[in-house]
Parts: structure tokens; C-alpha cells; sequence
């Protein structure tokens, strides 16, 4: 069954079309994440979805129905914001009960649910404790945990952690996947962090400008992108793009290639000079000035390189990507 | 920042200002004060003495709790008062809260015109108002005044809730609509205690000219039964003799709930601002 189905959905304010003709399908137990750059209409689109804007039109389905004039709350959604948005006047208990008590559930079963959502996200010891007494990754925990208690058909998260600082928000990434396992719930996930993206999705929607660029598995839109534009936005560091002629003299394609793809070589097609080392341990990122545009490259291990050097670069055919004057990927 | 706070010279400077222009602000209440407890001769001969052994006087006191009904006039001072702030808080946090949060058409008009009142005082449609509270029976009520001030507060109001309703988050307004709350909780339970320092803030500017005035007393209700605390005291202030014993007596009198109600509200105000910051 599918979880959520949007049917050419747009939305415009006033003048500005902000989404156009979305077409997706999510089905159950899914992991989808939206992806793209700031303004490209992902954080609508989620909003959309909960109900929170109306779509200008198009149909949105969850579980099959059409909820296009449902309000928010029974539309069989949770939502994780961002900014957290507990309540600041109830303590974590009460934000958690707060919207069971709205469906008037019996007290024994908002309990129950308070107590295994608790225990899912180890907060057992602060459910008396108010907002503003909790740190950030806590409140982010609490935020969680009172979207897991209504058992809702979609879970809605909208950027969740980039209010977290870098070593939390690898924490909670992680435990993201696990709650998602453990509850085998649809979940949508809005970010514009494409390592999110990839280390969570089950499938990723490419948004940019409003439109759909394109949907499939990580991987899929690592190894087969359909455009410049993904091919670009996911992978770190991104992929190299430089006139194709500097290799193919006549050709005037876009070369497409990643860091990760090109290795040091003395018969190398590209050559070089360099003008920055970033040693990470693991990796070495070299920054190599070619004569159309600078590149990076990405060495694994530890590379004896040193500013000013000269390099040749070489890759796979295999390896390399083209596209057209418009951006489209051409063979 | 830290090097100038640091600096003893500077510390002193900025106590010293503050000091001073308390002491000019208070120099007025203090005069009033110590006078209401003086014999009329004293009060001429030296004013700013304090009063001792041979000048201390009841008289000013007594004079006011014989004449008049003056615990009357102070109930209805404070049912006005406090009706007023009421009503004006309530009505200008709503019509706040819809122009910030909702878009529809004439929006913006809406606010401009609700925030025209600011610059239009209210007093020169006295005799229209006037008129309209003879039609409506409503002349010598402490209803008249009561509206007349909360059309009065709105203006200020509404343009200084809704700057600060815009301000709270929108997440936590749609985490509400999520959860099935509706319009009305999200407006009382969320964002009214997130706006409580402006709204103290209203109720302070709206909270003295209310007590003082003179005028819409004077003009819509002057009847014995419903007379506020500053017309009530105007009897003893006669064309040709006033009795200022009795007039300083009352002004004290009226300086004590104004002081209370400010002191509740700035409780709110630097409890507000103090949580903002630690948030």
C-alpha cells in the first residue's frame, strides 16, 4: 500500500509558483528524503503535506485518502520541527500527552504509549522536567518522542538537526535509522544536507526550483544521476565539472568527475598544478588548478602532495559522466 | 562591552544619572506626601519642611473620608481602570494575533486603520461620543467610560502586540494545528504567554492616563454614584478657596493602586525580558 501519494501538486503565493506539478509516491514503511537547496520548495512541499498550506491544486493521498480538505491533526501525520517548538509551558510528560488527550484517549493508554516512547529515546529520567530545563539534543528527543506517541500513518521531519551541533547531530542521524527500523514507519524527511540525505534514505526526491529532479536510491543518484544538477548537489566533496575539449579537443560537452574517481597517474589526461593539501587522515583532498577550472581531488590515505607541485590526473572512462548544454546528462 | 562595564568612573556616572532623575521624578510625589500631613498653615508657611510635633495634621484626611464618598469613588476609579486594561488587552491581543498570523485580503489595510487611532486623540470626538452615550442610555455608567478608554487603548495596542506576535515562532503555532488544537488554544495557551511582557507593556501605558483622567468623567458620567477618584477630589477645589489639606490627602491616596498595579506589572515585564534572554 502506498503511504502517501501526491497527484500534480502546485502551490503558489500570489504570483510566485513555488511548487509545480509534484508527482511521488511513498510506500509504506518507506524512508523518503527531500533534498535540495535552500528555496527549492522542500520545506513547502513537507507543509503541504501536513496540511499546514493548501495546495493551490493537485491531490494528496495518505493511506489511500484524499486529504486535501482534511485539517492538520486528522490527517494521521506527526511532524518534527526544526526549531523543536515544544510546548514551553508543559513539562515533557504534557507535551507528549497533548495531543493524545486531544483524540481523548484513555488516560491508561497515553500513558503506555508515554512510557515506551520514553523508553525508545531514554528520556525515563526527564519527563518532569520542562523545556527549558532540557539541552538542545534533548529537546530535539522530546520533539521526537511526541510525534511517536500518536502512532501516526506518515511522520513528517522537517530538518531536525541542523539546529544540533556536528557531533550530536551524527548521534541522533543514527538514531533516527534505528527509531525508523524499529517502528517501520513511512517517514519523510526534509534536509539540505546531502550527507543526511544519503546516509538515511531509503529513496531520495532531488527538489530544485520547485520541481522534481529526480527520485530513486542513494546510490542510484550517485552512480546514474539524471542531470548537473544531481549529479552535483549529492556527493562530498561535489563532482568536478570542466569543458570536455581539455580531453576530447571538438567536444563541447560538460566532463563530469568525481573527486573520488581521479587518481594520480604519470600518462594522466589532466594536468595540473596545486594550490591547497586539506589532510583529513583518511583522505587526502587535493585542490589542482587546470587550465580551464580548479578540481579537487579526493586520495585515500595519507599523500605525500605539497602546494605548488605539478600533477597529472588520471580516470576510468567508466567513471566519467557528460552532459549537455542545458545540463542533461548525455552518453 | 566587558572594559566599560569594569570601569568604576563609568559605573558611578550611570548610577549617578539614574539616581538623579529619580530624585526629579519623586521630588513632586514627596512633596505631596509630606504636605497631606500638615496643618494649612504649614503647608504655606514652609512647604517643603517635613511635618513635626506642632505642624503634624490629620485634618486633610479626615476632611476627605467625612465629605464625600470617597471609597466609592475610588471602587469606581479602579472597576474603570482595570475593565479598560482588560478589555483592551483582550481585544487588542486578538485583533493582534489575526493581523499577524492569518493572510487574507485588506490585511494591511486593516492594520493601518486600526493603528490610526494612535495619531487621532480621541478627544475631539468628545461630542460625538457624547451624543452616542445619551442615545444609548449609557451617560452617568461606568460602562461609558469603560468603553471609551478600551476604544481609546486599541490603537496602541494592536500595533504593539502584533510587531510581537509576529516575532513567535511559527513552529510551535503549527506543532499546535498538528496536535488538533484549536485557533483559540493556540492563541491563549501558546502565544498570549509568550507576549506577556508587551502586553504588560500595553497595560502600563494604558494603565495612567486611564486613572488620571479628568476629562470623559467630567463629561459622560459627573452623577455622585458613579464620579471617579480624580473628579471625586475636584470638590475641594473650589473657584475662590481651596481646601489643599483635603487635596493632597486624596492625590496620596490615589498615587497607592496605580503604584500596586504598576509594581504587577513590571514584575511581568522584567520576567519576560529575563526569560527571553536566558532562552
Amino acid at each position: 500500500m502506498t503511504a502517501l501519494s501526491l497527484k500534480s501538486v502546485n502551490k503558489s503565493f500570489g504570483n510566485v509558483h513555488v511548487l509545480k506539478d509534484i508527482d511521488l509516491e511513498v510506500e509504506d514503511g518507506e524512508f523518503v528524503v527531500f533534498v535540495g537547496p535552500s528555496g527549492c520548495g522542500k520545506s513547502t512541499l513537507l507543509r503541504v503535506i501536513a496540511g499546514l498550506e493548501d495546495a493551490s491544486s493537485g491531490e494528496i493521498r495518505i493511506g489511500g485518502d484524499l486529504v486535501n480538505l482534511t485539517p492538520p491533526a486528522r490527517r494521521g501525520i506527526a511532524m518534527v520541527f526544526q526549531s523543536y517548538a515544544l510546548y514551553p509551558h508543559l513539562n515533557v510528560r504534557g507535551n507528549m500527552a497533548l495531543a493524545l488527550k486531544q483524540e481523548r484517549q484513555p488516560k491508561a493508554e497515553i500513558e503506555a504509549r508515554i512510557a515506551e516512547a520514553s523508553r525508545m529515546l531514554g528520556l525515563g529520567d526527564y519527563l518532569d522536567r520542562y523545556p527549558s530545563e532540557l539541552s538542545g539534543g534533548q529537546r530535539q528527543r522530546v520533539a521526537i518522542g511526541r510525534a511517536i506517541v500518536r502512532q501516526p500513518k506518515l511522520f513528517l521531519f522537517d530538518e531536525p538537526l541542523s539546529n544540533l551541533d556536528a557531533a550530536l547531530r551524527m548521534n541522533t542521524r543514527i538514531e533516527i535509522a534505528n527509531l525508523h527500523r524499529a517502528l517501520d514507519a513511512s517517514m519523510i524527511y526534509v534536509t539540505h544536507d546531502q550527507t543526511e540525505a544519503m546516509t538515511l534514505a531509503d529513496k531520495i526526491v532531488v527538489l530544485r526550483d520547485g520541481r522534481v529532479e529526480q527520485v530513486g536510491s542513494p546510490m542510484d543518484l550517485y552512480n546514474n544521476p539524471a542531470n548537473q544538477f544531481v549529479a552535483g548537489f549529492l556527493g562530498a566533496p561535489s563532482m568536478n565539472f570542466l569543458p570536455a575539449e581539455l580531453v576530447q579537443p571538438g567536444d563541447t560537452r560538460t566532463l563530469g568527475l568525481r573527486p573520488e574517481a581521479l587518481y594520480v597517474a604519470e600518462d594522466g589526461a589532466l594536468r595540473g598544478d596545486v594550490t591547497h593539501v586539506e589532510r583529513l587522515g583518511g583522505d587526502t583532498n587535493v585542490i589542482v588548478r587546470t587550465p580551464a577550472t580548479p578540481i579537487t581531488v579526493r586520495l585515500f590515505g595519507q599523500h605525500p602532495v605539497s602546494v605548488g607541485d605539478e600533477l597529472r590526473l588520471g580516470y576510468d572512462a567508466a567513471n566519467a559522466y557528460y552532459f549537455d548544454g542545458e545540463g542533461r546528462r548525455s552518453a | 562591552m566587558n572594559q566599560a562595564r569594569a570601569n568604576p568612573l563609568n559605573k558611578f556616572a550611570m548610577h549617578g544619572a539614574l539616581i538623579l532623575y529619580t530624585l526629579i521624578a519623586l521630588f513632586p510625589v514627596f512633596v505631596i506626601l509630606i504636605n497631606s500631613f500638615k496643618t494649612r498653615k504649614a503647608i504655606f508657611r514652609e512647604p517643603l519642611a517635613l511635618p513635626d510635633a506642632e505642624s503634624f495634621s490629620m485634618i486633610g484626611y479626615q476632611t476627605v473620608m467625612k465629605q464625600g464618598d470617597f471609597f466609592l469613588y475610588f471602587q469606581n476609579s479602579l472597576i474603570v481602570t482595570v475593565g479598560s486594561l482588560f478589555f483592551v488587552l483582550l481585544f487588542g491581543a486578538m485583533a493582534a494575533f489575526a493581523l499577524a498570523e492569518y493572510r487574507f485580503r485588506g490585511n494591511m489595510v486593516m492594520g493601518l486603520y486600526l493603528a490610526l487611532g494612535i495619531m487621532i486623540p480621541i478627544r475631539i470626538g468628545t461630542v460625538a461620543i457624547l451624543e452616542m452615550m445619551v442615545a444609548t442610555g449609557l451617560v452617568n455608567t461606568l460602562w461609558a467610560l469603560i468603553l471609551v478608554y478600551t476604544a481609546q487603548g486599541l490603537p496602541l495596542a494592536v500595533f504593539i502586540l502584533s510587531e510581537f506576535m509576529r516575532q513567535v515562532s511559527d513552529d510551535l503555532k503549527n506543532a499546535g494545528r498538528i496536535d488538533g488544537l484549536s485557533e483559540y488554544t493556540i492563541f491563549f495557551r501558546l502565544v498570549l504567554p509568550l507576549v506577556r511582557p508587551a502586553m504588560a507593556t500595553v497595560a502600563v501605558f494604558n494603565m495612567i492616563p486611564i486613572w488620571n483622567d479628568l476629562w470623559f468623567p467630567l463629561i459622560l458620567a459627573p452623577a455622585e454614584e458613579v464620579k471617579t477618584l480624580t473628579l471625586g477630589s475636584q470638590v475641594f477645589i473650589g473657584q475662590f478657596v481651596t481646601d489643599w489639606n483635603a487635596v493632597l490627602s486624596a492625590l496620596s491616596m490615589a498615587i497607592l493602586p496605580v503604584l500596586v498595579l504598576y509594581v504587577i506589572f513590571s514584575r511581568q515585564l522584567i520576567r519576560g525580558i529575563t526569560s527571553g534572554a536566558v532562552k
